[in-house]
């Protein structure tokens, strides 16, 4: 009997490999989803699996996918677990996949040595490894709109705006709190620079990940040191916590700033009323009043054609996730363009995603007037350094801030040159750029 | 010399100068340590009663609290839906002495511990079905918890009283005061501990080992409902909440496995102790010396009582 | 009938000691070896080495690692993931002091690392039993998941933190980084795990296991025989740390390429335990079973709705996953307490006398 099972069980691995190749005879252009809607991130990964899914299926009931071709998206859960990831992406790898978006900075940088071999591009939009804005080290490789360091910088732009200008930031004392762990650490560079520079304190508090839920030893250190402005890098059950204990605290919301990953509107609400004036950076705008969301509500969301309850579309990780949709499929088209051919590889798109360029007037053309700042993308610059936007929390929802923050180049672009040179440097052997620069159309 | 300074005169120095912050701290830490200790009690509960180390206390904790969100999202008055929640935890308790307990009895302590790891994969994967994985806010108002601080000015400064804190303190004072005259004075809690001492003298005199189980797991699990509603309160109740029950185990051995008292003093101990160290002693080594110094504060004290503080004695015969 | 030792005589002692002493063991062992080095990568299948066959080998050895402390010696130990992680790091520094030595050397001489930070975290077993040891090996958990990432040292100062994986190669072939094939990893793994496995099965026959399962029966009584209980134990601490820092620079420099701190974290641990109990507490063999259930079964779990056609959403299957996982885990558990190798072990004996059974 136990033999017959373990034989069972044995076939079902077997049958696994059989069982991908049979779904790869579909048509069309294959975007594989990494999901997380398991796990202690579900809370970040839900509203960002339900955004980038329904804008994909809304474009495939609307024009039938892009460019005539309709998109296969899959999604495969990984529960923010690394192991999983790369699992996910061994899955899929040999369906070709024109892209992938792994939507864990962990995950990408799993994949980041085999993007090159694998010819599959990896967008990780605004998180992942900072260097990789480089294209010229990384060809394969592109995390627009903006890296954390433009981030970091624009906080400090924002903070010496309200303050009356850099001068003003002298002698002050700015605190980040982080969650402990390669993605939390990322800005201390950039604001130690910066701190040099502006000639302000910088104090460092560390939330170690088995302390998410209760900050009050970090909080204890904030009120000791009185930091005038605090950024939060933070993620998950972190957020939360980080503005309940500031409301807690006492701590002056409107002086609180969180980068983008931390305005999760389930981030906010916990704190109740005492959340608002919550700040946080933006890389997309947030509600319904596009026409294109509009569209989802209409194609996808109202015929139940996905899992979205309607109160969450709009939500700032939602609004997030349909960027990141577009910033997937607007390399795509560009790619039909360039190569006339309807179904692209992920070399095509690789060289779309060079030629990436989102003008103000393109954002209004795809039904999202205003929906994010214009972003750029070029054969050594897969970043695009955009502009970023400011929301803050007015107790119920996130409201977009007029005006937007220019990253300071001058002090982001050395840290980028000099974290890809050591990359390259530590991956002894890494290849060299063989790939050619797309002439600018 | 530096150094030296910065370790033994320094923090001093931090606490005598600002008394409101030293105050602060340790409240602080007695929070945390009373919460620890709910915790830990879930543990002891079951371990003193049946010899199973329970690993799925942290995934009942965020079980219960999200059985109670749900039940009023859908609709209930949160007071029926604590009532039921506490029922659903009554199911659960059955079950699990129906389904796991019974046919392992007898078995080692390691297939036991191992059995519950069974059990808290299941609670992960039939949680996230039934209520999603997505993160839910407390019902702090509606089951009357209060929110808002008491906020007392001196000692050079401010020190802050949540009264959501203030709360747990009282709450988990109240459920360890009777739960010790639970065991303590009534019937059933004579048979708990006279199987705690040995499972077949316990049976020799007539005890049902079934029932006794039925009844530690409820409590474990009403417990877990406590934990669940302080800790949710606090920041939100998610998949994530479960980690909580790392923070328990170094209470657990410190005060040893079996004791009640233990678990209370345990996490007193470890509560204030984590937060001085990482306010004082922590910058000097970067911060975020809180994950893993429980664990060696509760080391150094293993170390020197092998059981625990509060732990029965090891005896040891060939 | 096909399984039976009659008639196999032996005339010396090295024969009656050997490893397999019963022929149909040997046809066996030959069979999986002849499967695992021509048949598996002649399949040519890239999610199945990749994915599949090399991360459940780096499981196994780190499984077998644990299980030497915890099956042989009964030091019960949840520091598994982080001594992995001493592997990984020691890997890491080495072969950026000494980039022309062998890769393959310096995985191996990694584990001496790793096992000396175990024999530390070790020495606390001499005191602790037991759930508490268990909860104190904790301590080395979170103390070096901690180190991993506040000394920038330990990798290369990189900004990100995390390991970065050069390219290595073995006479000409890369070996390690992104060139590699994950034909080349798997068979470095594979000749590591079986002379790694080779090795420890013979030792646990030995002196060191014997010393080992007489403190595990019963520290107390052993001591009184004279065994020294802290040479012992931490011997045991050690070789089984080195196992895993093997293990661990495995998975980071043949498996994923590069990782982040976090790999090492605590469910590491749980995970090589669950594979060590579910597999079989004290069997070299319990280690690849419980290895194969706990890392193979989700994923071919996470593929049959899928094969079968069934509408379910992804994130529903990986619930469910959960949920059937944990039922196994407990299903296993009181069908078979003594693991997936005591129901090997049963069947070897229906074979005996099969197809005639009395």
């Amino acid at each position: 009997m136990r033999l017959k099972h373990l034989a069972l069980g044995l076939a079902v691995v077997m049958a696994v490999p059989a069982a991908v190749t049979a779904a790869q005879a579909e048509n069309g252009i294959f975007l594989p989803q990494f999901t997380y809607r398991t796990g202690p991130f579900a809370g970040s990964g839900i509203p960002i699996g339900n955004g980038i899914h329904d804008y994909l299926t809304m474009l495939n009931e609307r024009d039938g996918g892009i460019g005539g071709v309709k998109i296969i998206s899959e999604e495969c859960e990984d529960g923010y677990n690394t192991q999983r990831g790369v699992q996910c992406y061994d899955s899929v790898k040999d369906r070709h996949p024109v892209l992938v978006t792994p939507y864990s900075t962990g995950i990408t940088e799993q994949l980041i040595p085999r993007a090159a071999v694998d010819k599959i591009p990896i967008l990780s939009m605004a998180y992942g490894l900072s260097a990789s804005a480089d294209g010229t080290d990384f060809p394969w490789i592109f995390n627009a709109p903006d890296t954390y360091w433009d981030g970091a910088s624009a906080f400090i732009r924002y903070a010496a705006n309200k303050d009356g200008g850099f001068g003003k930031l002298k002698g002050k004392t700015i605190g980040l709190l982080y969650l402990d762990h390669p993605y939390g650490r990322e800005p201390i560079p950039l604001l130690q620079a910066l701190a040099k520079d502006y000639g302000f304190h910088l104090k460092l508090y560390p939330v170690p990940l088995s302390s998410m839920q209760s900050q009050s030893s970090e909080w204890l250190d904030i009120r000791r040191d009185r930091p005038e402005w605090l950024y939060i890098q933070g993620w998950g059950a972190m957020n939360p916590a980080a503005v309940q204990e500031a409301a807690r605290n006492g701590f002056r919301m409107d002086h609180l700033v969180g980068v983008w990953w931390s305005g999760g509107d389930d981030d906010a609400r916990p704190a109740g009323p005492g959340g608002k004036g919550y700040t946080t950076l933006d890389i997309n705008n947030v509600g319904t009043n596009f026409p294109a969301i509009q569209d989802i509500l209409k194609y996808v969301v109202n015929k139940g054609k996905s899992q979205t309850p309607k109160s969450q579309v709009g939500e700032n990780l939602y609004d997030r996730a349909v960027l990141n949709a577009v910033l997937m499929v607007e390399p795509i088209r560009i790619a039909q363009k360039l190569t006339g051919k309807k179904e692209v590889t992920g070399a095509d798109v690789r060289r779309g995603l060079e030629a990436l360029n989102i003008t103000e007037a393109r954002w209004k053309e795809l039904g999202l007037p205003n929906f994010a700042e214009p972003v750029h993308l070029t054969c050594s610059d897969h970043n695009g350094h955009s502009k970023i936007f400011v929301v803050k929390w007015n107790g119920t929802k996130w409201i977009k801030q007029p005006g937007s923050l220019e990253p300071i180049h001058s002090k982001v672009q050395p840290l980028i040159d000099a974290a890809a040179a050591q990359y390259v440097k530590a991956h002894a052997g890494w290849p060299k750029r063989t790939e050619p620069c797309q002439k600018s159309s | 010399m530096d150094i030296l300074y910065q370790i033994f005169v320094g923090p001093f120095v931090q606490m005598a100068t600002a008394p409101d912050l030293l105050v602060q701290t340790l409240w602080d830490g007695l929070v945390s340590g009373v919460l620890y200790a709910l915790i830990a009690l879930g543990f002891v509960l079951i371990f003193k009663a049946s010899g199973v180390f329970n690993f799925a206390q942290g995934i009942m904790v965020v079980f219960a609290a999200l059985t109670l969100i749900g039940l009023h999202q859908d609709g209930l008055p949160a007071f029926v839906a604590l009532a039921l929640t506490v029922v659903v935890m009554f199911v659960l308790a059955v079950g699990i002495e129906r389904l796991m307990l019974r046919p392992l009895v007898n078995q080692s302590d390691f297939i036991l511990f191992m059995a519950t790891f069974g059990l808290t994969y299941f609670l992960i994967g039939f949680g996230q079905l039934v209520f999603g994985g997505n993160p839910k806010v407390m019902i702090t108002s509606d089951l009357w918890l209060p929110s808002g601080a008491i906020q007392y000015t001196g000692l050079g400064g401010y020190v802050q009283f949540q009264k959501i804190d203030i709360a747990a303190v009282i709450i988990t004072s109240i459920m360890v005061a009777v739960l010790a005259v639970f065991f303590q004075r009534t019937r059933i809690g004579r048979a708990l501990r006279a199987v705690a001492d040995s499972h077949q003298a316990a049976l020799s005199v007539g005890i049902s080992l079934e029932q006794i189980w039925v009844i530690v797991w409820f409590a474990a699990g009403v417990v877990a409902l406590a934990t669940g509603i302080m800790w949710g309160a606090r920041s939100n109740v998610d998949f994530s909440l479960e980690i909580v029950a790392l923070k328990a185990l170094p209470v657990l051995i410190l005060g040893g496995l079996t004791s009640i008292p233990g678990a209370i003093v345990g996490g007193l101990i470890i509560g204030v102790g984590e937060k001085l160290a990482d306010f004082y002693w922590g910058p000097l080594m970067g911060g975020g010396i809180e994950g893993w110094f429980p664990y060696v504060l509760a080391l150094v004290f293993l170390v020197f009582r092998p059981q625990g503080l509060f732990g029965e004695r090891i005896i040891e015969r060939i | 009938m096909l399984y039976r030792e009659v008639g196999q005589y032996k005339t010396n002692y090295a024969a009656d000691m050997a490893l397999f002493p019963i022929l149909q063991d040997r046809i066996g062992i030959a069979v999986i070896l002849a499967i695992a080095f021509v048949l598996i990568p002649l399949s040519g299948n890239d999610f199945l080495l990749n994915a599949v066959m090399i991360p459940f080998l780096i499981f196994a050895l780190a499984a077998i690692g644990l299980n030497l402390l915890t099956g042989y010696c009964g030091q019960l130990s949840l520091g598994t993931g982080a001594f992995m992680g001493v592997g990984a790091y020691a890997c890491l520094k080495l072969t950026t002091f000494f980039p022309n030595v062998n890769i393959i050397v310096w995985i191996i001489a990694s584990g001496f690392f790793s096992a000396a930070v175990g024999a530390l975290f070790g020495l606390p077993s001499l005191r602790i039993k037991g759930f508490y040891l268990l909860v104190a090996t904790l301590a080395a958990q979170f103390f070096l998941e901690w180190c991993f990432i506040r000394i920038p040292w330990l990798y290369n100062n990189v900004y990100s933190g995390n390991i970065v994986v050069p390219s290595r190669t073995l006479a000409g072939v890369p070996v390690t980084g992104p060139t590699a094939t994950s034909l080349t990893r798997y068979l470095v793994v594979l000749s590591i795990v079986v002379i790694m496995t080779w090795v420890a099965s013979n030792l646990v026959r030995g002196r060191i296991g014997r010393m080992w399962m007489a403190v595990r029966d019963m520290d107390l009584a052993a001591e009184l025989i004279g065994i020294r209980l802290l040479r012992t134990k931490l011997l045991a601490f050690a070789v089984s740390s080195f196992y895993c820092g093997v293990a661990g620079a495995m998975l980071v420099f043949l498996w994923y390429g590069g990782a982040e701190p976090d790999v090492f974290n605590v469910d590491q641990s749980f995970i090589s335990l669950f594979m060590v109990i579910i597999g079989g507490l004290g069997t070299m063999i319990g280690s690849f079973f419980g290895a194969a259930l706990i890392y193979i079964l989700p994923i071919a779990l996470r593929e049959v709705p899928a094969a079968l056609g069934l509408p379910l959403y992804p994130a529903t299957v990986e619930q469910l996953q959960f949920v059937i996982v944990g039922v196994l885990i407990i299903v296993f558990l009181v069908l078979e307490p003594n693991g997936l190798a005591r129901l090997w072990q049963i069947g070897k004996q229906k074979l005996r006398v099969w197809p005639f059974p009395y």
